[in-house]
């Protein structure tokens, strides 16, 4: 079997267990990536696990990063469709049955049932990136809290606590 | 979902204006991509109330995949059908992918990437702050019942303090909250929404 189509076939299978996003589906990737073929060491994984933090948008594109390292352009072509298509086709489908359910009575409860479950994630990924950040000293906690309030009390835009953010890290770091 | 109502409020995007909004969301979206996106969606456009982004976005966090982006294959298809699904997926990954060509091009040239700037660190800390604002917004205009804040608390708890694995968080989670909320709805009698009457 073509490397391309191993993949291919491996970022697919990773997308259909990925709940919760690419955090979740990390120590199986490194199983498949690292220990079952072998294809980077425990080093560069880390390293690249870094490299496509540094990047914005959603943190599954940490599996474009690993299908360059092991393939160049058509791998990382490979293993960024591998890894969205299933999951995106799956959420289509979803999409669909909500709508051919949206009279059933109990629709919207189940629905709503799932919000605090989401919104508790997300605070929780807030709390672990407040985490890392409490690693380069207190003065980043207290521009968490800043940003926090800023963004919870007012409707600005949050690109003025990010830009704030960065100055004040420039400044005083 | 495509039928339901437009509350005044809200309004439907073009199929430009649908990339776009995407764009911006996956360009802007460091670290908080979830909140980003409703910054732009239910804040700054308007496409969508609060509720509506909420509850597709707990459906987006159930699948496998990141929750923004099964949302946004959602929120595309409920606009424009599978145009809308590609076009808002497409607008989504567009700028990190070619961000991330980037990074990997210095990456293979100096095989390392550059120490971060302390900037850059300001700049997570914010962005930290920036989720942690955002789940609280999205708490208070929600009006959740206590058993749905008990639930929020506890998928905080396993996830942020204890690290549980993500799918073990939403598999015990979410049974559990459908079962409260569904029983608030048969209490309510004939309300729609356990969530939203009192």
């Amino acid at each position: 079997m073509s490397l391309l189509l191993q993949l291919l076939l491996s970022f697919a299978v990773l997308s259909l267990v990925a709940i919760g996003g690419a955090n979740a589906v990390l120590p199986e990737m490194h199983r498949q990536v690292v220990e079952l073929h072998g294809w980077l060491d425990d080093a560069t994984f880390s390293q690249l696990y870094a490299l496509a933090q540094a990047a914005p948008g959603p943190n599954i594109l940490v599996a474009s990063v690993m299908g360059w390292r092991i393939a160049g352009g058509p791998g990382m072509a490979v293993a960024t469709f591998g890894m969205l298509a299933p999951a995106a086709a799956l959420a289509w489908g979803m999409a669909g049955l909500v709508h051919r359910l949206r009279g059933a009575p109990w629709l919207k409860p189940a629905q709503a049932g799932l919000v605090p479950v989401a919104i508790g994630l997300i605070l929780a990924a807030g709390i672990t990136m407040a985490q890392a950040a409490h690693s380069h000293g207190v003065l980043m906690l207290l521009i968490v809290a800043a940003s926090a309030l800023f963004v919870w009390r007012t409707d600005r835009s949050p690109l003025w606590v990010l830009a704030g953010g960065g100055i004040l890290g420039a400044l005083l770091l | 979902m495509p039928a339901a109502p437009a509350t005044p409020e809200t309004r439907i995007p073009g199929r430009i204006e649908l990339f776009f909004g995407y764009l911006k969301i996956g360009l802007l979206g460091f670290g908080g991509v979830a909140a980003w996106a409703r910054h732009v969606l239910v804040e700054e456009r308007r496409w969508l109330t609060e509720r509506e982004y909420a509850e597709i976005l707990g459906l987006g966090q159930v699948l496998p995949g990141p929750n923004v982006g099964n949302a946004a294959v959602m929120i595309g298809r409920r606009f424009h059908g599978l145009q809308g699904a590609l076009l808002a997926t497409a607008g989504i990954y567009a700028a990190p992918l070619c961000i991330l060509i980037g990074l990997c091009l210095l990456y293979d040239r100096y095989g390392q990437l550059p120490q971060v700037a302390p900037a850059m660190e300001g700049i997570a800390a914010a962005a930290a702050g920036m989720v942690i604002g955002t789940a609280f917004k999205m708490t208070g205009r929600l009006k959740l019942e206590p058993e749905a804040l008990l639930v929020l608390a506890l998928a905080t708890l396993g996830a942020a303090v204890l690290r549980l694995p993500l799918p073990l968080i939403v598999l015990v989670l979410a049974p559990v909250s459908i079962a409260c909320a569904l029983r608030r709805a048969r209490q309510a009698g004939e309300a729609p929404s356990g969530a939203r009457t009192r």
